[in-house]
């Protein structure tokens, strides 16, 4: 097992070196030059020139590569065009809030897909079971943008229970230990404060949550359905234990393995999903800065923030075989 | 579903009724799907309003007339007027058109270079096979509504480099799934037969081993169109999509988002346009899955 984990581990480097080449092909090779668009029309000629060299964008293209590799390796992402602080400090400042956001709505998501989905398998073809994965259905057909904005228009505009954009009340600033303001805001003691943050969460979570909460629902469905015929919970029945203790204690917890590998996957897809999330809300994550960073064509935060979500859903994606090789022990890796 | 059964003939002999065809079977699954049945009802309906646009829009769906911007749903206009004073039920038709076509040929693009890459890489296997799928599971790890955004924005805005931004994203999908089908037959008896009796490679790829991939591939590609169609959406919505004044759901609403609290019409009906959309091929999709797995179809 320890050499697998090592195996795929070192497997990461060439991953992540191809996902850098990518987007600095994207961004370098097919991409408007940046000097215009950073300057602006009305730049002279001279001045164009001078940026390209001061950003070292009139090198060669493999030469500004092997440059950015180089300085990834000293821990240095580059500068952001605009405001020149670096590409990480930008990143990280902004990183927390996405992974409170991203971390809300995988819960929400798992709680309420859990729910649905075993609701659903045990009243097999009920109206439960219909209205549940219509329910599902919907979630997954739904842009997660629209959703959002029917959110804003009803809880936020009509009825006006919780906020509609950003992630504080402007004049709260909750301590910053972690980063998490429902965390520092609990650290500190500060109760408006989380009280504040946890309604701006309110509509961004659930916006996020839904196309999670869809997939996790119509796969605990699936699942449920495959163990509830088996076997030995045929003979935990014959044994005469209660109906409940029977889904709870041994259908939901072998039927949890493949759902728990979902949820983990799920959880490198938000912060995708968090792109257009929080653009809608104006959540100040990494997300709506990376759009804005495109929209800018500033290459070194785009390029930055890509190589941080492929490095994080990558590592997702071997941590989930991990936990699915301990909690299925049928599962060899070698 | 039929199957092959003994019949006694009008002489007395006894008879082999030749057993149904197994699309015949996937077709008779998938007419007793009702969810299927809906699905494809309403994707005709999207086709046809689509293709018969031009007589269905009540107003040219690109005509701006400022005296009447931003007036709620009447008789006049259906869905009510944007900020420009369009007509929204006509540009909603008119987006059924883009969106289609957005979603279909990605799904054709990415198909088309998908197959090729999955089947190279599966049939051939060794070295080939490792950095064909290396480079997949690379593009894999960039969330695909990022890759697209990052695409449009090096592209600039246009219908055919959302197909291009949209399809790219999806090609390793399709070439894992025909990658994977084809290591599961490769070895059969039949393909080696093709082999000893001097196919070349690619004859042998292309006339006996895709066709036996073609299931979970329509299955995918159906599946794809809702998410081709969603991406759109997502671009347009972005300010990445298509060139104004075209009308495209996703585009209608991001430029009706400032106005979510004064007009909240105008961000009603393009959205419940996408998610039928959406809706219709999911439910195709599923229906599909069903017919074409001999388990479920029992």
């Amino acid at each position: 097992m320890i050499k697998y984990i090592i195996k795929r581990i070192l497997l990461l480097i060439p991953v992540l070196l191809g996902v850098s080449i990518i987007i600095f092909s994207i961004m370098r090779v097919f991409s408007p030059d940046p000097a215009s668009i950073v300057l602006g029309q009305h730049a002279t000629p001279e001045k164009m020139v001078e940026w390209r060299e001061a950003n070292g964008l009139n090198k060669p293209v493999t030469v500004q590569y092997v440059e950015y590799m180089q300085g990834i390796f000293k821990g240095d992402f580059g500068k952001s065009y605009y405001t020149k602080t670096p590409v990480a400090k930008e990143i990280f400042s902004r990183f927390p809030a996405t992974i409170e956001l991203a971390i809300c709505a995988i819960i929400l998501a798992s709680i309420i897909g859990i729910f649905l989905g075993v609701i659903s398998a045990v009243k097999k073809n009920s109206i439960i079971d219909n209205i549940s994965m219509i329910t599902a259905l919907v979630g997954v057909s739904m842009p997660i943008f629209w959703l959002g904005i029917l959110l804003i228009i009803l809880f936020s505009g009509t009825l006006g229970w919780v906020p509609a954009q950003g992630r504080i009340e402007t004049l709260l600033r909750p301590g910053s230990v972690t980063g998490f303001y429902l965390i520092d805001s609990l650290i500190e003691g500060d109760l408006e404060s989380f009280g504040s943050a946890l309604k701006h969460l309110v509509l961004p979570s659930i916006t996020l949550a839904m196309y999670s909460m869809a997939i996790i629902a119509r796969m605990t469905r699936s699942t449920m359905l495959e163990t509830l015929s088996k076997d030995y919970i045929r003979t935990a029945r014959a044994k005469g234990i209660a109906e409940g203790k029977v889904i709870r204690r041994h259908a939901l917890k072998n039927a949890l393995i493949p759902i728990v590998t979902v949820i983990g996957i799920q959880l490198g897809y938000l912060l995708g999903g968090a792109v257009l999330t929080e653009t809608v809300f104006a959540w100040p994550g990494i997300g709506k800065f990376t759009v804005e960073a495109i929209m800018k064509s500033d290459f070194p935060i785009v390029q930055g923030v890509v190589l941080l979500v492929a490095f994080i859903f990558v590592v997702m994606n071997l941590v989930v075989d991990i936990v699915y090789a301990f909690l299925d022990p049928r599962i060899k890796y070698s | 579903m039929k199957t092959q059964k003994a019949v006694q003939t009008e002489n007395g002999s006894i008879a082999i009724e030749k057993p149904e065809s197994q699309f015949k079977q996937m077709w008779y699954a998938l007419i007793q799907n009702k969810a299927a049945v809906a699905g494809m009802i309403i994707i005709i309906f999207l086709i046809f309003l689509a293709v018969f646009a031009k007589f269905i829009m009540p107003y040219d769906p690109n005509y701006a007339d400022l005296a009447i911007n931003k007036q709620a749903p009447s008789a006049a206009h259906w869905f009510g007027t944007d900020e420009q004073g369009r007509d929204i039920f006509s540009r909603v038709i008119d987006g059924t058109k883009i969106s289609l076509s957005v979603g279909v040929t990605a799904v054709a693009f990415a198909l088309s270079l998908g197959t090729i890459f999955g089947a190279v890489a599966g049939y051939k296997g060794g070295k080939i096979d490792t950095v064909i799928m290396r480079f997949m599971d690379i593009m894999l790890s960039i969330p695909d509504i990022l890759l697209a955004i990052t695409f449009m924005a090096a592209l600039g805005r246009g219908i055919d480099k959302a197909v291009i931004a949209i399809g790219i994203c999806s090609i390793p999908e399709y070439a894992r799934i025909v990658r994977g089908s084809i290591l599961s037959i490769k070895d059969s008896e039949y393909v080696q037969a093709a082999k000893v009796i001097g196919n070349n490679d690619m004859r042998i790829i292309f006339k006996h081993i895709l066709p036996n991939v073609l299931s979970p591939m329509i299955v995918r590609a159906t599946l794809g169109i809702s998410t081709a169609v969603l991406n759109t959406a997502a671009l347009g919505f972005l300010g990445l999509g298509v060139q104004p004044p075209a009308a495209e759901w996703g585009d209608m609403l991001g430029r009706a988002r400032v106005f979510i609290f004064e007009a909240p019409y105008m961000l009603i009906f393009p959205g419940i346009a996408i998610t039928i959309t959406v809706l219709a091929f999911n439910l195709l999709g599923d229906g599909l899955r069903d017919a074409f797995d001999p388990k479920a179809r029992k």
